[in-house]
């Protein structure tokens, strides 16, 4: 047995981000100096971390939205450089971040293919040699010679991702991509990051399907603020990310157009805890939708496996109705009568939708708050049904 | 390859890493990042044809597009400045004359132009992609040089129409001409396509900038036009000087000598080859300082885009 070789060194890893308010020569003119200071603001995505990863290690990393989990991914990537301290890593790296990104719409799948191989490091050789395995993974037949922008969302993702996991990575990242494509795809996916793993690559997942972090990974990062708080076992990660989130009741945060998100009693005062047949109220404060045509917002509630439970949204609510313009700062209070749930703690997500582009999230703040259910009955799956049981003789 | 194997190998690998400013190993600076660039030449010719064939995809006539637009120029400088102007008269086939400024010019202003747009038309791969990053602005670069290559062509094809091939030594004029272009562009490329990422007026700055650029050098008049104009002024001479020592100015001067072979007889500044020489001197510094900027500002593009 040889022994197992690191493959990622990460030392006293910082990363600020500047966060500038002017972007035009006029305004850098004038707010030249120390007011253009006070145009900026910059803060820690990630503090101090120091972190080593063996090969054929499969790494989760788990945190609230800028906690610094997609950062840390990408500084392993070489696509951002640190502020301070540094970041080492051998070996090939294939990156599952933002898929298709690389893409030429006016190319063919083929051309595509040649190039973002060729940027990820392989020859034409080695390009030919992986051709037919690529096109077969995605799927997408006599398609590879047409234009991509002709390609349905689908096989325009289903290319990127055959791609990448082709190359013959000896590191993979995989941001949240998981979240595309229908269910087959997903499932595919997931056999293929599997086959990957049993060959010893070294893989780096952000996902916040924790659903996803527990089936595959055997050691889970949890980021608060940009600094570790839990490396080990994913077990105990998710259950102290449970921890930090439960902490929060009603969550102030900044995630674009959602400004908080809070869980109400049905005298729509805050509330944490839930008796059986009580209502569950969730207000949703939204700024800046003034301007928006065509929106929607969507409720979910996800349970302590982060399988969602129930969801609706706005669109679905108005019988398949847009939004429109509104107050710029305005308050959705959804009401949901009488949850069935059983025992447990609920987590709630929200995120605001646009018609245009299809399915763009223009705001998305995922697992942000929770409630708990409190019947004092042990739970027998996730619904709470009242039942009734009658005694017939049998003929 | 299995885990086993996969393990063998890694261990036996050298580590790469990152820091702020870039890599970490210490013998990479500007010229570890350049021997990056030529081992990435492969991706690089790639690069180069996407941005070609991007292009005119979809249009019938394809690449004789390129030609359009320096034609068109063509024949309007030679018809109304001239001939109803009258800039033509002492300039023997001016069209030829015309063309081979056009042509230097395009080069240089597509190397800009495309150069400067680079980064934020590539964000996609910036944002996902860990190559070197250089390599979007020299893409642009390559495909400026293949465009100028085609019109190159055209221009042999001409000077033996007008039955005036430039058949002597003076066609390695063109060396020095097309080097200091590229050199020059090539620095503008990084050093803009960098700027632009965090100041988007940059690329309006530019557009400006060419406009002007393009009367500020002799391609529809010639160089003893102006020196003739100039010396009257107060201070004559050093008008001159200064008008000359434009590095584009330069290049125009030294590829008529190249290609316009009816002109052996007009006259060009003292000193030519000396003067360009100093210039590809001075345009190397600026290539050697907009790469530093590009190196330290490129830490932060994928941020930023």
């Amino acid at each position: 047995m040889t022994a197992v070789p690191e493959v990622i060194r990460i030392a006293g890893l910082s990363k600020r981000f500047v966060l500038r308010k002017d972007n035009s020569l006029k305004e850098r003119i004038v707010g030249f100096g120390r007011v253009g200071r006070r145009h900026r603001e910059t803060f820690w995505a990630l503090r101090d971390l120091d972190l080593r990863i063996n090969a054929g290690e499969t790494v989760g990393l788990i945190g609230h939205n800028g906690s610094g989990k997609s950062t840390l991914l990408k500084l392993i990537g070489g696509i951002l450089d640190p502020t301070e301290g540094t970041v080492e890593h051998r070996g090939r790296i294939g990156a599952l971040i933002e898929l298709g990104a690389g893409f030429h719409q006016d190319l063919t799948g083929r051309e595509n293919v040649y190039l973002n191989a060729a940027l990820l490091g392989l020859s034409k050789k080695e390009t030919d040699a992986r051709f037919d395995a690529i096109v077969g993974f995605a799927d997408i037949g006599e398609f590879i010679d047409t234009q991509v922008k002709f390609y349905s969302s689908g096989m325009f993702i289903r290319l990127a991702f055959a791609v990448a996991v082709n190359t013959d990575p000896d590191i993979l990242l995989v941001d949240e991509v998981l979240a595309v494509g229908d269910e087959s795809f997903q499932r595919k996916c997931l056999e293929k990051i599997n086959e990957l793993r049993g060959n010893g690559v070294t893989v780096i997942i952000v996902s916040h399907s924790l659903e996803i972090i527990q089936e595959l990974c055997d050691r889970t990062l949890l980021l608060d603020h940009g600094h570790l708080l839990h490396d080990g076992e994913p077990r105990e990660g998710i259950r102290q990310f449970r921890e930090v989130l439960a902490a929060q009741p009603h969550a102030t945060i900044d995630a674009g157009l959602i400004r908080r998100v809070e869980v109400c009693g049905s005298d729509e005062r805050p509330k944490t805890s839930f008796g059986p047949g009580e209502d569950v109220l969730v207000k949703v404060r939204l700024t800046g939708v003034g301007s928006l045509s065509d929106w929607s917002c969507w409720l979910g509630v996800s349970d302590s496996s982060g399988r969602t439970t129930f969801a609706t949204s706005t669109y679905r609510i108005a019988g398949d109705r847009w939004m429109q313009g509104s107050d710029d700062q305005i308050d959705l209070v959804f009401r949901f009568d009488a949850p069935p749930l059983s025992d447990g703690r609920y987590f709630v997500s929200s995120s605001v939708i646009l018609r245009n582009p299809p399915n763009h999230r223009a705001s998305e703040a995922q697992q942000v708050t929770s409630f708990e259910v409190v019947s004092g009955q042990i739970p027998m799956g996730p619904l709470r049904v009242d039942a009734t049981v009658r005694v017939d003789p049998a003929d | 390859m299995n885990a086993e194997e996969r393990f063998a190998a890694l261990g036996a690998a050298p580590f790469h890493g990152r820091r702020n400013g870039g890599p970490t190993e210490s013998s990479i600076g500007a010229i570890g990042q350049v021997r990056e660039i030529l081992r990435q030449r492969h991706a690089l010719s790639l690069l180069i044809r996407r941005d070609l064939k991007a292009r005119y995809k979809d249009s019938a006539l394809g690449f004789l597009w390129t030609l359009a637009r320096p034609l068109t120029q063509l024949a309007v400088y030679v018809v109304v400045i001239g001939h109803f102007l009258g800039a033509a008269r002492g300039i023997p086939d001016f069209a030829i004359y015309v063309y081979t400024g056009i042509a230097a010019y395009t080069l240089f202003s597509d190397i800009v132009t495309g150069g400067t747009g680079s980064i934020i038309g590539n964000a996609g791969l910036v944002k996902k992609v860990s190559v070197p990053r250089e390599l979007y602005p020299i893409a642009s670069v390559g495909g400026a040089l293949f465009n100028y290559a085609v019109q190159v062509v055209v221009l042999i094809l001409a000077t033996i129409v007008f039955n005036a091939f430039p058949w002597s030594w003076d066609l390695l004029y063109a060396i020095p001409g097309i080097l200091l272009i590229v050199v020059y562009g090539t620095g503008l490329a990084l050093l803009l396509s960098a700027l632009t990422v965090f100041l988007r007026d940059v690329s309006y700055v530019v557009e400006v900038m060419l406009l002007l650029l393009i009367w500020m050098s002799p391609i529809v008049y010639s160089w003893a036009m102006v020196r003739d104009a100039v010396s009257t002024l107060p201070g004559g001479p050093i008008w001159v000087e200064i008008y000359t020592a434009n590095p584009l100015t330069l290049s125009v001067l030294s590829l008529q000598k190249a290609f316009w072979a009816s002109g052996a007889g007009a006259e060009y500044p003292t000193d030519l080859l000396l003067r360009i020489g100093i210039a590809l001197a001075v345009g190397l510094v600026l290539l050697v300082f907009g790469h530093w900027v590009f190196r330290r500002l490129q830490g932060n593009f994928a941020q930023e885009l």
